[in-house]
């Protein structure tokens, strides 16, 4: 930051003789008065906004102490059911060690946590969305890393990608508590009048299926639909129909979808199979449809006959339509990607110890209990019907996987699964490229390669300017 | 109590103000001090940010259409309710009713109403025949669909023009008409310079009010598209269909507070605060000549 240069007061002269020395002598005090009080302001500005920053890694103790105590603030974002959940666990946690006392702050929104933690606000350990937030949240998160060595907790200890999604520019600010996993949810009964005898497992093959199993009304409008391709309905977006077809979204620190063979034949296989049902058809039906969270949800009312969604319509479907036949399986890949079949898009909660903690033992102890007790991960996983991140706790038996759900915890683990990258601007990056697409997706003579370019400009534009110093 | 109220002006307005012109010049997001990186914020703003030129389109599409449209609906209705002798308490009461509905609650009831598949109004179009457009779910029609509403809530504007129509002298109307003035020559020289502050005040109070046009537009895209609640961020339910509802100020609630770009919203805050002034200008101008012409 510039500094106002600042002038020693000259010192007191005799009464000017002229009037034109006069007001040269009123200009010059009014120029001086003007640069102490811009430099006072900028001074007490500066004060201010220091303050206001996100404070330092703090020294970690040789060995954990042997006795915790003390009152420690837990945010997070789940609320109702979920955060009875949450609380059930602090509660386990609270048992064992019963000189802690947690209050929990439920119900917070990610961006709202991010706030009050970079604010100064009373947080000392913090459940955030990993792709939406941590690019900024991990400032003010401290690392975890030499707690994790001293007491033994390995990266290793979790399944699939998690752990080194949950770090940041080489900082591990965090630790994965519980997952989102997406797949594709199939109607059976409708597959099997449309005589599809097994889920599809390419696009191509999804597409097929999907243009079997859908229905028309006598005035050409959609009754019944197999699949519904439209980025922005529901669960389909950049990032969980990239995290199947294996697309780059950066490079060396800067976007690189224009350059990745994947996003175009992705883009092109959804602009083909758009095109043969129609867009106004299906924006009409989209628009139609209940809300995705209601019972009225499409695929629970078995207007659509496959969906792309995450592991929690499972216990959805449970309390809402428990008489739906309904399978899961992994989401079809793009043909010719390379992607193995049987993973998918995945993305992950974590939780971590703020810098500005005046107990940072007790909130890593809280931070330790959450993602690495077994019994705990598996309480979550259960309660909230996330997939657990923690190894021990997905092989546990007393992990609750009815079969639809094991899908998603085969998914979880498996190498092919994918998250989108953790950036300075967080979820701006997938926002931009849902933007293009769907604009795509209605105006496709606007031109791929172009359009995919602006994209990479817009995501480069706006790291720099994050950057910028 | 003098110094009770500078304080309060330094505190609560100089303050804000300088500061949010201090971050303008700076790269902050909260969780580290803000660095000077000069115009930087301004440059991107007008030259890169692929989405602040159609979110101040969308917005200068509200003060355009919206505050005229809104005003001259009101300005018809109170002269419509000026003439009516039977039952016209209740007629009032009846345009009134929509303005008191929290307008969250108004705009969920619209894309109820306008749902393509589901909603009334296309169920009718669809009885007489006719193919109901998709209204709030159509990138060129979703703006229209909230001019609607706001006309369906004109009744704050209606009841202000009501009061100034019935204190606009009668004997000049007599006057006028021995004169043989028509109705539209009693409308431009007797009622309308009557009422000119009154039309002033509609006028400056709903560019304001439009050029921070927010909660509707956001209600309307999170309701319309299906996302509302859940683990939607901002930038998924502001703007649908198409950014065609992403208005200024909810571009800079995005980057302020979901993208952590706090010092690229202080310089969306200053240059929206620089249009507002020079609009404002202009409508004092103009207000100017309507007292000149008044003496």
């Amino acid at each position: 930051m510039r500094r106002q240069p600042t002038r020693t007061p000259e010192p007191a002269r005799a009464p000017a003789k002229t009037p034109e020395a006069a007001g040269h002598r009123k200009r010059r005090a009014r120029e001086h008065r003007l640069r102490t009080a811009t430099a006072t302001t900028s001074a007490a500005l500066t004060l201010v906004l220091t303050a206001c920053a996100a404070g330092h890694d703090g020294p970690v103790a040789r060995t954990a102490p042997a006795h915790l105590s003390g009152t420690i603030q837990l945010w997070h974002h789940y609320s109702d059911r979920e955060a009875a959940v949450i609380q059930s666990v602090v509660d386990g946690f609270e048992k064992k060690y019963p000189d802690v006392h947690v209050e929990v702050h439920s119900g917070q929104q990610d961006t709202k946590i991010t706030q009050v933690v970079a604010s100064g606000g009373d947080v000392d350990a913090l459940i955030t969305n990993v792709n939406a937030t941590l690019g900024t949240a991990c400032k003010t998160m401290e690392n975890l890393a030499p707690f994790m060595r001293r007491d033994g907790v390995r990266a290793s200890d979790f399944q699939g990608i998690f752990a080194a999604a949950t770090a940041f520019g080489g900082r591990r600010c965090s630790l994965p508590t519980t997952s989102d996993v997406y797949g594709l949810y199939y109607n059976t009964k409708l597959l099997a009048r449309a005589g599809v005898t097994r889920p599809p497992r390419t696009l191509r093959e999804l597409e097929r299926a999907a243009l079997k199993l859908t229905t028309y009304k006598p005035d050409g409008s959609i009754r019944t639909l197999g699949f519904d391709p439209l980025v922005g309905f529901q669960q389909n977006t950049s990032a969980t129909f990239g995290g199947t077809a294996g697309v780059t979204w950066m490079k060396g620190g800067q976007s690189a979808i224009a350059s990745s063979p994947q996003w175009r034949a992705l883009l092109g296989w959804q602009h083909d199979f758009v095109e043969k049902i129609g867009y106004a058809k299906l924006k009409a039906f989209s628009a139609g449809l209940g809300d995705e969270w209601s019972a009225n949800n499409a695929f629970q009312t078995g207007r659509i006959a496959m969906a792309l969604d995450g592991e929690w319509r499972v216990a959805f479907i449970q309390d809402q339509a428990p008489h739906l036949a309904y399978g899961t399986a992994p989401f079809p890949v793009l043909d010719g990607s390379g992607q193995a079949y049987g993973g998918g898009f995945v993305s992950a909660a974590d939780i971590g110890v703020s810098k500005r903690s005046g107990n940072k033992e007790a909130a890593w102890a809280l931070v330790k209990y959450m993602t690495t007790d077994t019994d705990a991960a598996v309480r979550l996983a259960n309660g909230i019907k996330n997939i657990p991140t923690l190894k021990s706790a997905a092989d546990s038996p007393r992990l609750d996987a009815p079969k639809q759900y094991r899908t998603f915890l085969d998914a979880a683990a498996h190498p092919a699964s994918r998250t989108s990258p953790v950036t300075e601007i967080g979820s701006m990056l997938t926002a931009t490229m849902d933007d293009f697409w769907t604009g795509y997706q209605q105006r496709p003579q606007e031109g791929l390669d172009s359009g995919l370019k602006k994209v990479d400009t817009d995501i480069d534009n706006a790291l720099s300017l994050r950057r910028a110093k | 109590m003098m110094a009770l109220g500078v304080i309060g002006l330094l505190v609560f307005f100089l303050y804000p103000l300088l500061a949010n012109l201090f971050y303008s010049f700076t790269n902050y997001d909260l969780a580290s001090p803000p660095k000077w990186i000069g115009l930087r914020n301004y440059s991107y703003l007008f030259t890169q940010d692929p989405r602040v030129g159609r979110a101040a389109l969308n917005t200068l599409w509200f003060v355009a259409l919206l505050v005229p449209v809104r005003i001259a609906c009101s300005l018809g209705v109170a002269m419509l309710l000026t003439r009516r002798k039977r039952a016209a308490g209740f007629w009032r009461t009846l345009f009134y009713v929509p303005a008191l509905v929290p307008p969250v609650a108004s705009v969920v009831g619209f894309v109820f109403l306008f749902n393509p598949g589901t909603g009334p109004v296309n169920t009718v179009l669809r009885a007489l025949g006719v193919k109901g457009p998709l209204w709030f779910n159509d990138p060129s029609l979703a703006k229209p669909s909230l001019l609607l509403l706001g006309v369906w809530m004109m009744g704050d504007l209606m009841v202000i023009f009501l009061a100034a129509l019935l204190d606009v002298p009668r004997d000049q109307y007599e006057a006028s008409a021995l004169d043989g003035a028509g109705g539209w020559q009693r409308f431009r020289y007797v009622t309308l310079p009557n009422i000119s502050p009154v039309l002033f005040f509609a006028a400056v109070t709903g560019v304001i009010a439009a050029l921070q046009y927010f909660t509707e537009a956001a209600v309307a895209s999170s309701v319309a598209n299906g996302k509302t609640g859940i683990d939607a961020g901002p930038d998924q339910l502001l703007g649908y269909p198409d950014d065609s509802l992403l208005t200024y100020t909810q571009w800079m609630y995005v980057q302020g507070f979901s993208s952590f770009q706090l010092g690229y919203a202080a310089a969306m805050a200053v240059v929206l605060f620089v249009a507002a002034a020079a609009v404002m200008a202009v409508l004092l101008r103009r207000a100017g000549v309507f007292r000149q012409k008044e003496k």
